[in-house]
């Protein structure tokens, strides 16, 4: 099931507005908390639950992957560089994960995209997206084919 | 103006008795208001049974001398000094408004019943922490009402758009700057006193008239949340959220936990390092 807001947690700061990737979570326009505006478009991706700073949000699986009246619940500790699940099943059972979130300072990884000079019109002509050619290599020899790299494609299974 | 008691002149209109009747009626519907919105809301009968519900599913049993403490934590921390907050600059607004709101409603309750007349003298300092209190709330009042508050600063909506959340801080926010306006124009003794003193009542009424409806009742809920949140921890039901932290000596040793052994235990702020106002 899609997520949903304890209201007396909510403080209504928006975190869960902002990083919503389906643009679904608003504030409420009567109590200015924090609230799921579609929850069919809802899919569960938790980016608003881990969000949260009060832990105000919560998300009931579907049936299909997680038995009736379990609990998942995340802890996201971003200074600590973890975070945390507990999964509650309704037998009791408890299953408890610890993960690192980043292994360096939060925004060292990150490029400063103030920094870096402007595309030039070539550029914005161009078809490729921003910094494309890097990852391919087309600025290095063209584009990486088999032909070019003088491979051949083999019909069969080759071991 | 600011050391003389601003009701008092107000009894040769208006008799002592008609002003303190006013104040037993606000109180009267403070109480009636918060009654009919948690009878409305169903949010005490919520907060008992999910009391009983962590209660029961408690791993280690808080004590009494532990609860006292706890409701000690709650008090000083969640409620004097906003600790909820996780935006500064919301949480600053919130204690001027808190503790102005406070100091205004105690001073005029003093200066109404203890120094009703002329011939009860005030002191000066009631009636200089009254106006002390009105423009505490003014600052944090204003201060939220068009720069803070979230549809306004992160969703850039117009701060002169009005809806029902905006009930409780605006109407308190205008009753104390009429009730500020009324008792500078009385110390001028302009014309127009008689007629701010009324739209400061209207103002005070709509305030504690409209609990039932406005978030006034926010100052009894929220502590409440804050203290069941906290217990909720010290009994190891913690909401079923994870209790693990990377802190404790035993987690260290995980697999999971190797790329971090060299990590400082501050890895700084993630997304909180930029307010969100991205939408």
């Amino acid at each position: 099931m899609p997520t949903f807001v304890h209201m007396t947690r909510c403080d209504g700061c928006g975190h869960c507005v902002d990083i919503c990737p389906s643009d679904i979570m608003h504030i409420d326009k009567t109590y200015r908390r924090a609230y799921n505006i579609e929850p069919s478009m809802c899919w569960e991706c938790y980016s608003c639950v881990k969000a949260c700073p009060q832990n105000a949000i919560d998300v009931r699986g579907y049936a299909d992957f997680a038995p009736l009246g379990h609990s998942v619940r995340v802890q996201r500790d971003e200074q600590k560089g973890t975070i945390a699940w507990k999964v509650k099943f309704r037998n009791g059972t408890e299953k408890n994960f610890l993960s690192p979130i980043t292994t360096k300072p939060w925004g060292t990884a990150i490029p400063k995209l103030a920094d870096v000079p402007g595309p030039s019109q070539e550029m914005r002509d161009s078809q490729l997206l921003y910094s494309e050619p890097k990852y391919i290599r087309i600025d290095d020899g063209g584009l990486h084919t088999l032909k070019s790299n003088g491979l051949k494609m083999t019909k069969g299974v080759v071991y | 103006m600011f050391a003389t008691n601003p009701f008092a002149a107000m009894t040769a209109m208006l008799p002592a008795n008609a002003m303190q009747i006013y104040v037993v009626l606000a109180v009267l519907a403070v109480v009636a208001g918060v009654v009919y919105d948690m009878a409305h809301k169903g949010s005490a009968k919520y907060f008992f049974a999910n009391w009983r519900k962590t209660k029961a599913k408690a791993s280690q049993p808080v004590g009494g001398g532990e609860m006292v403490s706890i409701a000690i934590k709650t008090g000083v921390v969640d409620v004097l000094a906003s600790g909820e907050f996780c935006n500064m600059r919301r949480r600053i607004a919130h204690l001027l408004t808190m503790y102005g709101f406070l100091l205004y409603v105690g001073t005029t309750a003093l200066m109404i019943f203890g120094y009703p007349t002329a011939a009860t003298p005030t002191p000066a300092i009631v009636a200089q922490l009254w106006w002390l209190g009105g423009l505490m709330v003014c600052a944090g009042g204003y201060w939220f009402w068009f720069f803070i508050r979230v549809d306004v600063a992160a969703e850039g909506g117009s701060p002169w758009r009005l809806m029902r959340a905006d009930l409780f801080v605006l109407s308190l926010v205008i009753s104390v700057t009429l009730g500020l306006l009324w008792a500078t124009l009385q110390a001028r003794s302009s014309a127009v006193a008689t007629a701010f003193f009324g739209l400061y009542i209207i103002a005070t009424t709509v305030l504690f008239g409209s609990v039932a409806w406005s978030k006034f009742a926010h100052m009894f809920f929220k502590p409440a949340a804050a203290f069941e949140k906290r217990v909720s921890k010290a009994n190891g039901t913690a909401e079923n959220l994870p209790t693990q932290t990377r802190d404790d000596p035993e987690q260290q040793k995980r697999h999971s936990m190797e790329l971090l052994r060299d990590a400082p235990m501050d890895m700084g702020l993630g997304i909180k390092r930029e307010a969100p106002r991205h939408y």
